[in-house]
């Protein structure tokens, strides 16, 4: 479990840095490597529970979210750009929770050659055109973090991992090793959930995962295909004796999107198949079922500094019959096909210092929702103020609506530097 | 026969193009001066500082690296931008693909999450990054999007000009367009922009013109909105052209690692 500094980072970086001295002309008139830059943020985040909520004991209940942190980033290179590097940390109080901790966001170093580039360290990898659903992006994240309003960056963890580009002149291609991160999921320390709750030693599984993406302009149009050999990032559980144990399913993933200009706007495609390597008939009810999910959205402008986005997104489980029949009593059935429309709207005002927005889920199958209105103003190049809510609203067994207890308001200060 | 028709046509060839140099059409002078501020070069690399200043004089600054480069002759361009400054979007990049006769294409790179999204390209007449300009101010429009006439021959602090009204053909944010171009060096000295009303919406201004490389370039520029008081100013802090920018440059590549050599 505690592997802050895994050896794909250690051996990668020391290989990468290596690998890179000596080997750049015109070395000699610039100082090899630069000076580094220092940016990064101060910043002051809470949230407020909505509704008269019983909460369990352990829960922060009236702030689930009450955090400050200071951020500092580091980047810089060297030898004429062949080499690159760069460091996100996050020094975290935590004071809904109590806590303190140092969190690294990034940390990585880059070698950059004619026709490949590495990137070896901690860094977040974004795949896919879909927006806030997730097909091909089979990258950890961190679901705690949107849904208690903080910037969208902290919904994406950092993956551990070598990425090596290649550009031969038929395409672009991108491969990832990776070691396994989950998903950080709401827990109860801040989140009201049904049941019970359950202890479970966690397995994590080691070794590498793989990540496949070939991508290509098609006229106008952006093509990638996806290959993922995988893990599920939430665990499965399972009842051992008298107690639970869990662990992360394997998964292989495989798509393809496509998105380019249709009318005055930007259509995006994306599908993808889960093949759920461990649970293929699908009658094992801790594991998901394999899926196909596929993805059709729009965005274009609609008045000066105004832009509306729609998707349909649809997840369609495999092996629907198996999963009902072996589903344990007393859990509510999932459909075969799950419905989710999106919308974004988005709107600058005053010089875009005032950014006005809306996400709205619609499980339309399940029927329930999740809105997240937000303002955010910029009172200067360094400081910006953000409110907003993330409302759940319907069905409270639906995929968004079990978060029901969890409405809240909040409020981010940041001032960059 | 022969020679005579072919003495004809060459005499006929010298007249017109005298009465060209005398009288050049308005189409002319702004296809020229178009060429001058949006074409100059194969290629541009340039690093600016944007100043916004609201009419309470509070500024906001914008710093980037500009890089452009013209594909054939057809008026075909690509374009990446690079922003150092401020620091909450440091690192961000824009990449515009330039189509003479369609929409063009974009993409933005978020460095805080890596990601590159594409963005729809129908907002020519929008702001660029909050400022006065829009995003036509910054990649340039196309002849025909205006019905030009040439008002007359003048003098512009000292500068020969040409005074030449545009209207524009579809309908957009203003009706009217007035530009100053200077007879000699062919940049857009100054441009009034009116509404349906005849108020006066925004005014350009070249404040500093310089010769760069053989090629005249407004290196300090302001835009100054009429009925807001809000005012942004441009300022060329360096600027070259013809140095040797790859077409593979502008990809998905290098918006996501942008190229050390040039964004400095």
């Amino acid at each position: 479990m505690s592997r802050q500094t895994p050896f794909t980072l250690r051996h990668a970086l020391a290989g990468v840095l290596a690998w890179g001295v000596g080997l750049p002309a015109g070395a000699a008139q610039a100082p090899p490597l630069e000076i580094p830059e220092i940016h990064g943020f101060l910043q002051a985040h809470g949230a407020a529970r909505l509704g008269g909520v019983d909460c369990d004991p352990g829960t922060a209940c009236d702030w689930p979210f009450n955090e400050q942190r200071l951020q500092l980033k580091a980047e810089g290179g060297g030898f004429e750009g062949t080499l690159g590097y760069a460091g996100k940390i996050d020094l975290l109080h935590d004071a809904a929770l109590g806590e303190s901790e140092v969190d690294i966001r990034e940390l990585y170093a880059d070698y950059n050659a004619e026709r490949y580039t590495v990137r070896a360290g901690r860094q977040v990898i974004t795949w896919g055109v879909a927006d806030l659903l997730f097909i091909n992006d089979t990258f950890p994240k961190d679901w705690t973090a949107f849904y208690g309003g903080l910037p969208l960056e902290y919904l994406k963890r950092g993956s551990d991992a070598v990425r090596l580009d290649l550009f031969p002149d038929f395409a672009d291609v991108q491969l990832v090793l990776a070691d396994f991160r989950p998903d950080r999921l709401p827990d109860r320390e801040r989140f009201v959930l049904p049941g019970q709750a359950i202890q479970a030693g966690l397995d994590e599984p080691s070794g590498l995962e793989v990540g496949l993406r070939v991508s290509r302009y098609v006229g106008s149009w952006d093509g990638a295909l996806y290959l993922s050999r995988t893990h599920y990032r939430a665990p499965a559980l399972r009842q051992v004796g008298a107690g639970w144990q869990g662990g992360f399913p394997r998964l292989n993933a495989v798509g393809a999107s496509l998105s380019g200009p249709l009318g005055s706007g930007v259509l995006s495609l994306e599908a993808g198949y889960y093949d759920s390597v461990d649970d293929r008939d699908g009658d094992d009810p801790a594991i998901e079922n394999s899926q196909t999910r596929l993805l059709a959205g729009y965005s274009r402008q609609i008045g000066a500094d105004t832009t509306l986005g729609v998707q349909g997104y649809v997840e369609w489980m495999h092996d629907h019959a198996a999963y009902r029949r072996t589903l344990p009593a007393g859990y509510s059935e999932r459909d075969e096909l799950r419905g989710v429309a999106t919308l974004r709207l988005t709107r600058f005002e005053m010089h875009q210092t005032l950014r006005l927005s809306l996400f709205a889920f619609w499980g339309i199958s399940e029927g329930d929702g999740y809105l997240i209105p937000s303002a955010r103003y910029a009172f200067s190049d360094a400081l910006w103020g953000e409110v907003g809510a993330n409302l759940i609203v319907g069905d409270r067994s639906g995929q968004f609506g079990v978060l029901g207890d969890n409405d809240n308001v909040y409020m981010t200060l940041r001032y960059a530097f | 026969m022969k020679f005579l028709s072919s003495f004809l046509a060459l005499t006929l060839a010298f007249v017109s193009a005298a009465s060209v140099q005398a009288q050049p059409s308005a189409d002319d002078i702004i296809a020229r001066s178009l060429e001058t501020f949006y074409y100059a070069g194969d290629d541009q690399r340039t690093r600016a500082t944007m100043r916004l200043v609201n009419p309470q004089g509070k500024e906001r600054r914008r710093v980037m690296t500009l890089l452009r480069k013209d594909l054939g002759g057809e008026g075909e361009q690509r374009y990446y931008i690079y922003f150092h400054e401020p620091a909450d979007v440091k690192g961000t990049t824009f990449m515009v693909w330039k189509y003479p006769a369609r929409e063009d294409d974009r993409w933005i790179f978020i460095p805080a999450i890596k990601l590159v999204r594409r963005i729809a390209a129908d907002d020519k007449r929008s702001s660029f990054v909050g400022s006065d300009f829009t995003y036509e101010d910054v990649s340039g429009r196309e002849v025909g999007d205006e019905s030009h006439s040439l008002l007359d021959e003048t003098d512009l602090d000292g500068r020969p000009v040409y005074r030449i009204e545009s209207v524009p053909k579809a309908k957009v944010d203003y009706v009217r367009r007035l530009s100053w171009i200077d007879r000699e060096r062919w940049v857009p000295l100054k441009e009034e922009y009116y509404d349906g009303r005849g108020e006066l919406l925004r005014t350009f201004t070249a404040d500093a013109v310089r010769e760069v490389d053989g090629h005249w370039t407004v290196t300090q520029r302001t835009m100054r909105d009429a009925q807001s008081g809000h005012h942004t100013e441009v300022v060329y802090d360096e600027v070259g052209y013809g140095i040797g920018l790859e077409a593979d440059l502008f990809s998905e590549r290098y918006l996501q690692r942008p190229p050390r050599q040039w964004i400095r």
